[in-house]
């Protein structure tokens, strides 16, 4: 099998790796970056637990080969504070108790993030349908629905 | 085969070619062990569970001027092959002139599914099941091909052969879908019966496009596109006859309704039975078409 030399940008350091045809992006930040907070659930795309950011867009990491990722930046749920703050997403989960067994969380940060990003100011069913990729089996779903209403709100007033 | 819990992908080679040329003859020169791939979001669940097993897999998203959406009032819509369908549903222009695509797009499993989702590549996995394959047929699609020869441009409604199965010849590389502009006062709706109500593959899909059209006994011309119900994305043309013949009444639209669900030809599977599909062919087509009638007939009296 093909082997290919590839940089890409992952939380804002640069990494230079050689990967396989079939190694698919989540992992590669699971096992060669060590970057666990990404989850495997499915390998099929369905249940958003191994979404990041990939130039700034969700994707299921899954679903997407490392090599087709070379010079591409990605954002991983570790990724998302920033000097030593939580992003408005996670502090508002902690407050509303999104969190269960935490499985499903970081897709739902990424993807809530990423739902902030185009829409800073979402209404319910908008919220709902940004977070149809993300399952959760303790079905925490209200919480979470709340929990980015909240980090809507606290992203308003940090801004 | 051993027992995986974390399944991986079988091994392969990925080639990125630099341009379409270059593309099609790697495809040519492989026929049977090299596929051309966009997203991905079909092929590599496919490959996880083994039903198939490419030695190479071509990366097609890249090549020249693939990436572009672009509108034209006079010629139509042209989206580029690897254009993901989230960018497909930002469109202004799609918005304005195909809201018909744009909800068919929205009805494909999830936000950052359609970060990788592609309409050409949708087409080109041939599902019956397809979620945007009856709105590109409704409204008359075309696609862009590129293969060893020229150039061409080939019908959409004649690219189907059967499940998984198209027109394209080894070396042949969808560059893009071309839609004509819709008739003014045109009025459209997918409805799509899943086994929940977001995210899931169609059990049934109906799409529906009307339009105004002076010249048919009826005023009016009816297209009808139905999904996951025949091998193939099946045109019911003998209700679109019917209701371009009679007089557009909830008595026509029923009877359009029965001859649609006739020409379906749907299988039992692990999402519905033949019966129950061929009975909601005929409850939803009837659902639809009414829904676009209110729309044509609101649009008329706004004028």
């Amino acid at each position: 099998m093909a082997f290919h030399e590839i940089s890409l940008t992952v939380n804002g350091s640069l990494e230079q790796v050689r990967v396989p045809s079939n190694l698919t992006l989540m992992r590669l930040l699971r096992e060669s970056l060590a970057l666990t907070g990404t989850k495997n659930g499915c390998s099929a795309g369905e249940c958003g637990a191994c979404t990041v950011l990939l130039n700034g867009e969700p994707v299921n990491s899954c679903m997407v080969l490392a090599v087709e990722c070379d010079g591409a930046e990605v954002i991983t749920v570790e990724g998302l504070a920033s000097d030593g703050q939580l992003n408005p997403v996670q502090a508002a989960m902690m407050q509303a108790g999104g969190v269960q067994c935490g499985f499903c969380t970081p897709g739902m940060l990424i993807s809530a993030r990423a739902l902030l990003d185009r829409n800073p100011d979402p209404g319910e069913d908008e919220i709902s349908e940004a977070l149809v990729g993300n399952l959760c089996r303790c079905t925490g779903y209200i919480r979470i629905l709340e929990s980015i209403k909240e980090a809507a709100k606290l992203q308003a007033t940090r801004a | 085969m051993k027992p995986q819990t974390h399944p991986t992908l079988p091994e392969f080679d990925y080639i990125k070619p630099e341009s379409l040329a270059e593309a099609s003859q790697f495809l040519a020169l492989h026929p049977d062990e090299a596929r051309p791939f966009l997203g991905g979001t079909d092929i590599f669940v496919r490959m996880r569970d083994g039903f198939l097993v490419p030695k190479f897999l071509v990366d097609v998203k890249h090549l020249d001027g693939t990436d572009a959406i672009r509108f034209d009032p006079l010629v139509g819509l042209t989206i580029g092959a690897a254009v993901n369908m989230n960018r497909v549903i930002a469109s202004p222009e799609v918005q304005k002139y195909y809201p018909l695509l744009a909800e068919a797009c929205r009805s494909v499993a999830s936000y950052q599914l359609r970060t990788r989702a592609t309409i050409a590549g949708n087409l080109c996995n041939a599902s019956p099941a397809g979620d945007t394959i009856g709105a590109c047929l409704v409204l008359d699609g075309k696609l862009q091909i590129h293969g060893t020869a020229c150039p061409r441009l080939e019908t959409l409604s004649e690219f189907f052969l059967g499940p998984g199965k198209t027109t394209l010849k080894p070396g042949d590389i969808v560059t893009a879908v071309s839609l004509p502009v819709p008739p003014g006062g045109s009025a459209g709706t997918y409805l799509k019966l899943g086994r929940n109500k977001l995210s899931d593959l169609s059990i049934v899909g109906v799409t529906v496009l009307g339009s105004p059209a002076p010249s048919l006994p009826s005023g009016f011309r009816f297209r009808i596109a139905l999904s996951s119900v025949a091998p193939i994305p099946l045109i019911a043309a003998e209700a679109e006859a019917a209701l371009a013949e009679q007089a557009i009444t909830s008595g026509s639209i029923h009877a359009a309704a029965c001859l649609a669900s006739e020409a379906s030809t749907p299988i039992d599977d692990v999402r519905g039975s033949a019966r129950y599909r061929k009975q909601m062919v005929r409850n939803l087509t009837e659902m639809a078409l009414n829904q676009v009638w209110q729309k044509l007939q609101r649009q008329d009296a706004g004028r």
